[in-house]
């Protein structure tokens, strides 16, 4: 069963979204997701200042035998890409909720953010999907 | 059974452990509504012999004695090694080295022949090729659009002096995306984009497409289009004739930063005329790029034990991973000539290649001021040029393709129905391969058939 | 070692180039280049020992079965290679004048001739350079008859869920969204699912029949009256051709344009990737869009049609004919063959696909769709192997390697977990599909056994197994000399 920490909010296409004080949320993929990608090989982050409706593709995860969207939970700019995924993809891999975050983003919706799954609903849907 | 191995007693075996009666049982799941009546017009199955005696005189229809055309598929001397170690069934059989552990031969080639194609361009990485030149730049022009941080357009600049059927090829390609190819005329004169005729506010565009040497032979001022567009955020796509390569600047060393990327038609290189093809399209590009580019690209890792190995790599790119996302839909490529290409490169080597180009280019010059040197024969541009020049006939050039094909010539191109300001103009090309005698006999030809229409 | 490794400067191969350097007087410094470019300074004989060495450590149709499902890896005739080589057809220049092109052109207007009876449809164009060209060209007849129409709101194609990745891929290069349907558990198109998504924004569907899934599509005719109903046009993905060559032309079916793989059905050579070739063919409706040249018969004469006399053409796909040299072989292959040969490509296939299918059953491999028939060819799956032993169908795929088979494909159609999709062609042997089944018992054996041992291969490969995130993280694609 894969880490699902209680303090995040998720989406239904496994990307993670912390809060921060200063209003942004981070977004990364869910420790589940990285695990069925393999090693990830190569990260794009979305430009800095580059705007996304909710569920917009922005950023592609890379593995050596999948590539998959990572899906903007709310829309909003995006105020900072993680710069060490593009020398150290595998930081993914290894700290999925943390180092290896993938980019921060203003919501243009603060409420967007409630309407995210929390962890209980997001572990049940994971749990189902490998049934 | 023409390539069918079986036996009576084999089908019999094999149907009676499927468990069925017939083979013709294995297809009912097929509607019988759908079930054709079998072909009407193919003809009926002829041995190898019979065959090859229709191909021998289909063929000898066609023998070619002299040819002096060029524009973009070159007559050069392929040595006998090439194809016969290309047409070794363990090259000519395989496929796609998906197998990698099974496949090593075919992926050290492509390796070879990235490192090659690279060096050539002056360029940091090349794929492992693409169909050809034409559809080449085609996919260069997509990739551009993608690759272009720095401009959202989707504008794409080129040159009239790109060969035109590379220009309807990519008009083919790209334009269901929304990419428009705007043409740059050239200087009638010369023959080339006169940098002092570049607007000084073009507006947004995403790339320039440089050909060197362009359709007509003729060199254009790579360093200051480069340039240009550059100072304009676009990037630089060169269109280029390997073989000229090894006398000219490679796209890498174009202007203050060089050529993004570089395509091309691989045919010069090993691959015979062959009507058109196969042929290949090569493509090489910066290091910053490489993730855009489509095709195959091949990669140098270890094995398990830390031992040296070639794989497929960056297949994330591609379509049987990214689907409806990949950078292309290109699936086969053109391995068989790039196989040949990679042979004929090592045979030739960097001192036979200039050989070939300078003896190539000589050759064209000497043709050239052959024929110019008779009445009503001229050449048309002005600029220095590689290997193929243009020439302007008093007399209607289809007349002189016609005489000269009836002696087994082929004469050159004529232009003027892509160029319909070049009336009763030919391009000539004459290879390593011609001798000074064929260029006379090319000359006495010329005489004799414009003598022939001056008196009538 | 490389061919640079071998390198010397100085050395060449003298016989193979001009004798001497001509000196270039007219080419202006500015334009010339600066450097030497890195190729192999070697002896004709290195060249030829390092290039045949190479060739040694591949496997290919000539050494190995290679039953790679969807590619028809079927043997290649020799003749073909040899006859398309002829003088005549090698140092024909593209654009020779029409009194020395006779010989070529008439095989390129039979050739067109013999694809049309093949495939029941009205026209045939050459003009595409492989399967995925011929897909674009499709799609992009689809788009142009449409637009002919004023009929612009047609922006979605339908692609089944097991569709190769070219589908989906050409869709989107023809600026159309892709909708993807799903399959039912036999391997059909999910019909209700299809209904739900047909409408006014349907521009067609592309299909492959049979399928990827190695089932014959049994309600097509019903799929066909759907989308036709709906105003959309159906394309077929000749990719499995060879299964129904002569039994079924797709324009029965109901379809309107196809692709041809010839380097698959044709049996012209796959080449370690390449050259394809990939004619389309066409219903009445959509040939003033075919894509150039075309040939046609005069008086007994052939000429090259171009966009010049078909103004609706969707253009030119290649620089000058396509590959033309490999439209040549597919020709003469198609000679031999004959009517009669090319009913026999499609039975001879479908046996020794079935009775592959129901020997590896019996040997206790779970087959994809226990209840249909083989086509041309099957898909068997590991995912209980997986589970239960740890042992996957790459490692499967790896060890058949060290048995001297080529490994089926792997991994594709996505749809089947742990799949191989086989398929042994009709030029195969039974002694070789025994062969090959004994193989895949023995090394069911080893993975219950000793996983280990399945899970280490290859053994007897030029190398073990390779770090593929290596290669994809370090990317190193191209020799250079510093390293030495």
């Amino acid at each position: 069963m894969s880490n699902v920490p209680t303090e995040l909010r998720y989406t239904k296409t496994h990307e993670w979204v912390a809060r921060n004080d200063d209003g942004t949320l981070t977004v990364g993929i869910t420790e589940h997701a990285q695990g069925l990608l393999g090693d990830m090989v190569f990260v794009e982050v979305p430009e800095e200042g580059s705007t996304f409706g909710a569920g917009d593709d922005c950023a592609v995860v890379e593995s050596v035998k999948a590539a998959s969207d990572v899906y903007a939970p709310v829309a909003g700019e995006v105020t900072e890409g993680n710069e060490v995924l593009a020398d150290a993809p595998e930081t993914i891999n290894n700290d999925p909720y943390g180092d290896g975050w993938i980019f921060k983003i203003q919501p243009e919706d603060e409420g967007e953010y409630n309407e995210l799954m929390d962890s209980d609903a997001y572990a049940e849907m994971i749990a189902e999907e490998e049934h | 059974m023409p390539f069918i191995p079986h036996t009576d007693d084999d089908v019999r075996d094999m149907l009676d452990a499927i468990g069925v009666s017939s083979i013709d049982e294995l297809f009912d799941e097929i509607p019988a509504e759908l079930r054709s009546g079998g072909l009407e017009t193919t003809p009926e199955g002829v041995s190898e012999m019979e065959i090859a005696r229709i191909m021998q005189e289909r063929a000898a229809q066609d023998e070619t004695r002299l040819c002096f055309a060029g524009g973009g598929a070159y007559e050069h001397h392929i040595p006998a090694a090439v194809w016969e170690i290309a047409t070794r069934g363990e090259f000519y059989s395989a496929y796609t080295p998906y197998q990698a552990e099974a496949s090593q031969g075919t992926l050290q080639l492509l390796y070879e022949y990235q490192t090659m194609m690279a060096s050539l361009t002056g360029l940091d990485v090349s794929n492992a090729s693409l169909y050809d030149g034409a559809s080449a730049l085609a996919e260069a022009v997509l990739m551009a659009v993608r690759a272009n941080r720095k401009s959202k357009s989707k504008r794409i600049l080129i040159p009239r002096t790109v060969h035109p059927s590379y220009r309807k090829v990519t008009r083919t390609i790209v334009t269901g995306q929304g990419i428009s190819l705007e043409e740059l005329d050239y200087d009638r004169d010369s023959g080339y984009i006169d940098p002092a005729s570049l607007p000084a506010d073009p507006g947004d565009f995403a790339a320039l497409v440089i050909p060197q040497p362009n359709f007509f032979g003729s060199l254009e001022e790579v360093d200051a289009l480069t340039d240009w567009a550059h100072q304009h955020n676009a990037l630089v796509i060169a269109v280029v004739n390997p073989t000229s390569l090894a006398l000219l600047k490679s796209p890498g060393e174009w202007g203050t930063e060089g050529a993004d990327i570089a395509c091309g038609e691989g045919q010069p290189l090993g691959a015979p005329l062959s009507s058109g093809g196969p042929y290949f399209g090569f493509m090489c590009c910066r290091q910053a790029f490489v993730r855009q580019m489509p095709g195959r690209i091949i990669g140098r890792t270890v094995d398990l034990d830390g031992k040296e190995g070639f794989t497929l790599t960056l297949q994330a790119r591609e379509q049987h991973i990214r689907r409806s996302k990949a950078t292309s839909n290109i699936c086969t490529n053109q391995g068989l000539l790039v196989t040949a290409a990679t042979i004929y490169m090592s045979l030739i080597g960097p001192a036979g290649l200039e050989k070939v180009a300078a003896a190539s280019h000589v050759n064209t010059i000497s043709l050239v001021e052959k024929l110019t040197s008779l009445d009503g024969v001229s050449k048309v541009f002005d600029r220095p040029l590689f290997h193929e020049a243009v020439l302007k006939f008093d007399s209607p050039v289809d007349e002189i393709i016609q005489a000269m094909s009836d002696q087994g010539i082929v004469a050159g191109i004529k232009l003027e129905d892509d160029y319909p300001e070049l009336e009763n103009c030919l391009m000539v090309c004459a290879t390593e391969t011609k001798t000074e005698a064929d260029l006379e006999t090319y000359k006495e030809n010329i005489e004799r058939i414009a003598v022939r229409q001056m008196s009538c | 070692m490389l061919i640079f490794e071998q390198s010397k400067s100085g050395r060449k191969s003298a016989a193979q180039q001009p004798a001497k350097l001509v000196e270039v007087k007219d080419i202006p410094e500015q334009f010339r280049r600066k450097s030497k470019p890195l190729l192999p300074e070697v002896s004709e004989m290195q060249a030829v020992r390092h290039f045949t060495r190479l060739s040694q450590k591949n496997f290919s149709i000539d050494t190995h079965f290679y039953p790679l499902g969807s590619c028809t890896m079927k043997y290649n005739p020799r003749g073909c290679n040899s006859l398309a080589l002829l003088p005549g057809f090698a140092n024909r220049h593209p654009l020779a004048p029409v009194n020395l092109s006779q010989g070529f052109l008439s095989c390129m207007y039979d050739l067109q001739e013999i694809l049309k009876d093949v495939t029941g449809m009205k026209e045939v164009s050459l003009a595409p350079m492989a399967g995925a060209q011929g897909e674009f060209a499709g799609v992009a007849m689809i788009r142009a008859y449409h637009d002919a129409k004023g009929d612009t709101g047609r922006t979605e194609i339908l692609v089944p869920d097991a569709a190769h990745g070219t589908n989906p891929a050409t869709a989107t290069m023809c600026n159309f969204k892709v909708r993807e349907i799903p399959t039912n558990k036999d391997g059909d198109v999910d019909i209700n699912a299809l209904k739900e998504v047909v409408g006014p924004q349907t521009a067609g569907i592309m299909l492959t029949n049979p399928s990827t899934l190695g089932v014959f599509e049994r309600k097509i005719k019903e799929i066909a009256g759907i989308i036709h109903d709906a105003g959309g046009l159906l394309y077929y993905d000749g990719a499995n051709l060879n299964a129904i060559l002569g039994k079924v032309k797709p324009g029965d079916m109901g379809f309107d344009v196809i692709h041809m793989n010839l380097h698959k059905t044709f049996s012209t050579p796959h080449g370690g990737g390449g050259p394809g070739a990939g004619p389309v063919g066409v219903s009445e409706r959509l040939i003033p869009y075919l894509p150039v040249p075309l040939v046609v018969k005069n008086d007994d004469q052939y000429h090259v049609v171009t966009e010049k006399s078909c103004p609706d053409s969707i253009g030119r796909m290649s620089a000058f004919f396509a590959n033309s040299g490999i439209l040549l072989r597919a020709y003469i292959y198609a000679r031999m063959l004959g009517s009669e040969g090319m009913n026999r490509v499609a039975e001879y296939a479908t046996l020794n696909a079935n009775y592959m299918m129901k020997k590896l059953s019996d040997a206790g491999f779970e087959l994809a769709f226990p209840n249909r028939r083989a086509t041309h060819e099957f898909i068997v799956t590991l995912k209980k192997q997986a589970k239960e032993l740890g042992v996957n169908a790459m490692d499967y795929a790896k060890r058949l390697l060290d048995y001297g088979y080529h490994a089926p494909t792997t991994y594709f159609p996505l749809l089947v977990p742990e799949c191989f999709l086989i398929e042994p062609t009709e030029t195969e042997a039974r002694e070789e599909l025994d062969g090959f089944i004994e193989a895949m018992k023995a090394i069911q054996a080893e993975a219950e056994s000793d996983a280990g041992k399945v899970k280490g291969a290859p053994y007897t490969m030029p190398v073990k197994r390779l770090d593929d995130v290596k290669a994809a993280k370090e990317l190193d694609l191209t020799w250079s000399p510093v390293e030495q």
